[in-house]
């Protein structure tokens, strides 16, 4: 699948952004470089670049390094400096750290984003990439030259933000390894899942509530272990009343969900799609305050806020349903491995 | 008069409906917001997908969708009629004051939110199929009926039905055993007294949709209504 065409699903999405951010995930996206992390990065400049570049150099081996090559155009302006580089973790920073590779990769994005004014990772995953800045999203997807990539999932985001400030780092998709999210809704827990994750070393840096939901997933799924559903009824925990209702075995495992990580449940209006290696989870709020529609023709599944977005691309589309709150919808592609 | 919806943006589509005249056939409709919003005495029907808040605040015009409809339905109208041959997404009759939804298929989350009646105005909702959860939550007037066709073993409504309800009423094609009202709401047998008023309303959803009324009527009713003029009354404030 072509970014294209993600592109043109989201044109007629265009009113539900104001400019203030657009941004694409996608899977696949780096086969020749598959093996190695793909660090995106915004750089403020070029001094800040080289300061970023040595710390990189201390801890992984830069296989390439390049510019992310973009189209000039009149709609995108003021962009950063953005590069990428395909890497992999030195094996001597590892042993020192005690660390797996996906832990060394997190540590060092934090770092980075906390500590080297003026240079951000936005992307650090295998195989994957987030493509994203100021602008409206189809305007984003023709700037990056999203065409000339195939994947085999991407997702896509328009931004209108309400409460923080529309900046290059601010777009979705959030991403961490191969994690991506993208976030239509806000987030009225915000405060009490920040300080949560800040307990296991996530710092939130990024001045918009979504990021905060990546670094959760990230902590549930990769270091709790847990699977996909049941890191959705942590953060889409039924109601009490509800759990309540549901057979001995599964109240059990509801309520430990819902008892032991209570820091994490999500309150407030949210529809979200979780990228992985391998898949897609979408998922919305309990309450169901955003909207979310789901549609498959032959071997693709369209997940969006709207119908029209998936109508764009297939017109044909069948099977089309509205997931309830909180009813995580999986996709594995291959089986999870892609 | 026709208009080709494609590539108009939802104030270019409106423009051309306020000029098409009385009667106008839209196709090629694409995610266009606000399609109709508060207009009177004409007659749109509309190939495609129309976008959210499709006939908001209408005021007398008559709306047919030949598919699904999105999000927000009948965002406050006022009078006149919206069909829709397809399914709902959320929020169908959004704080609607008068004027009649039929629905063919299923409608989303919390359909007829804030519903209302004053006067003469009487808003009515019809859903072909099921609904979802949060239906006719906040509902201070007028009538939601949820006919259940094709639902086969699913419940009829989702969970939460009529929660904070205080006014109007919510007639469920089904005895209801497996559905959860909250405590301000009573939930009983419709009595045939009460279901006659609707018999025009399940007629015309006949003619549009091709169903039969003796067949709807051949199972029993649930009618919900709040348990008096202000169940909450102590909840706040004593008043």
């Amino acid at each position: 699948m072509s970014g294209q065409s993600v592109i043109e699903s989201m044109k007629p999405m265009h009113d539900r952004s104001n400019g203030l951010g657009g941004g694409f995930a996608g899977y696949g996206i780096y086969p020749e470089y598959r093996d190695l992390f793909a660090l995106h990065l915004f750089f403020r400049d070029n001094s800040c670049r080289k300061t970023c570049e040595a710390f990189l150099k201390e801890r992984f081996d830069v296989v390439w390094a390049e510019e992310i090559p973009v189209r000039k155009m009149p709609q995108i302006t003021d962009e950063p400096l953005i590069w990428r580089y395909f890497a992999s973790p030195l094996r001597s920073a590892l042993r020192a750290m005690q660390v797996d590779e996906k832990e060394f990769v997190v540590r060092a994005a934090m770092r980075i984003n906390q500590e080297l004014t003026g240079a951000h990772v936005f992307s650090c995953g295998k195989n994957m990439g987030v493509f994203k800045g100021v602008g409206y999203p189809e305007d984003i997807g023709e700037f990056y030259r999203l065409g000339e990539y195939r994947g085999y999932c991407w997702t896509a985001h328009g931004r209108y933000p309400t409460n923080t400030p529309g900046w290059w780092g601010g777009a979705h998709p959030f991403a961490l390894l191969d994690y991506s999210v993208v976030h239509n809704g806000e987030i009225s827990s915000y405060d009490a899942n920040r300080r949560f994750m800040e307990m296991f070393g996530y710092q939130c840096t990024l001045q918009t509530d979504t990021e905060v939901i990546t670094y959760m997933l990230d902590y549930l799924l990769r270091r709790q272990g847990l699977s996909l559903s049941e890191a959705a009824a942590v953060m889409a925990a039924p109601f009490w009343s509800t759990i309540a209702r549901r057979p001995p075995e599964e109240r059990e495992v509801l309520t430990y969900l819902r008892t032991v990580f209570s820091g994490l449940l999500v309150t407030g209006p949210f529809s979200i799609i979780l990228g992985f290696d391998g898949g897609l989870m979408a998922l919305n709020d309990r309450l169901k305050l955003r909207g979310m529609v789901v549609g498959e023709k032959e071997d693709l599944v369209y997940v969006a806020s709207e119908e029209a977005a998936i109508r764009a691309i297939a017109p044909d589309a069948e099977n089309l349903y509205a997931p309830m709150g909180g009813e995580p919808v999986i996709v594995r592609v291959k089986e999870g491995a892609y | 008069m026709l208009i080709n919806a494609s590539s108009l943006s939802y104030q270019a589509l409106n423009e051309a409906i306020r000029k098409g005249g009385i009667e106008c056939r839209i196709e090629g409709c694409l995610g266009q917001r606000f399609i109709a919003a508060g207009m009177d005495s004409r007659r749109i029907s509309i190939d495609g997908i129309p976008g959210n808040a499709l006939g908001a605040y209408l005021n007398g015009a008559n709306i047919e969708v030949n598919g699904n409809a999105q999000d927000a339905v009948g965002d406050t109208m006022n009078a006149g009629t919206i069909v829709v041959h397809g399914n709902v997404g959320d929020a169908a009759g959004y704080a609607m004051r008068g004027g009649a939804i039929y629905i063919q298929g299923n409608a989303g989350y919390r359909a007829g939110v804030h519903m209302k009646a004053y006067g003469d105005r009487l808003p009515m909702i019809v859903i072909g199929g099921r609904a979802g959860s949060f239906l006719g939550e906040y509902q201070a007037g007028g009538v939601i009926v949820v006919l259940g066709l094709h639902a086969g073993e699913q419940s009829i409504v989702g969970n939460f039905p009529c929660t904070g309800m205080h006014g109007g009423k919510v007639f469920l094609r089904s005895d209801c055993r497996d559905v959860r009202f909250p405590d301000q709401v009573t939930a009983r047998p419709a009595p045939p007294g009460e279901l006659e008023p609707l018999y025009p309303v399940l007629e015309r959803f006949c003619e549009l949709f091709g169903e039969d009324v003796e067949e709807l009527l051949d199972v029993p009713f649930t009618v919900a209504t709040p348990d008096s003029s202000t169940p909450y009354r102590q909840m706040y404030v004593a008043n």
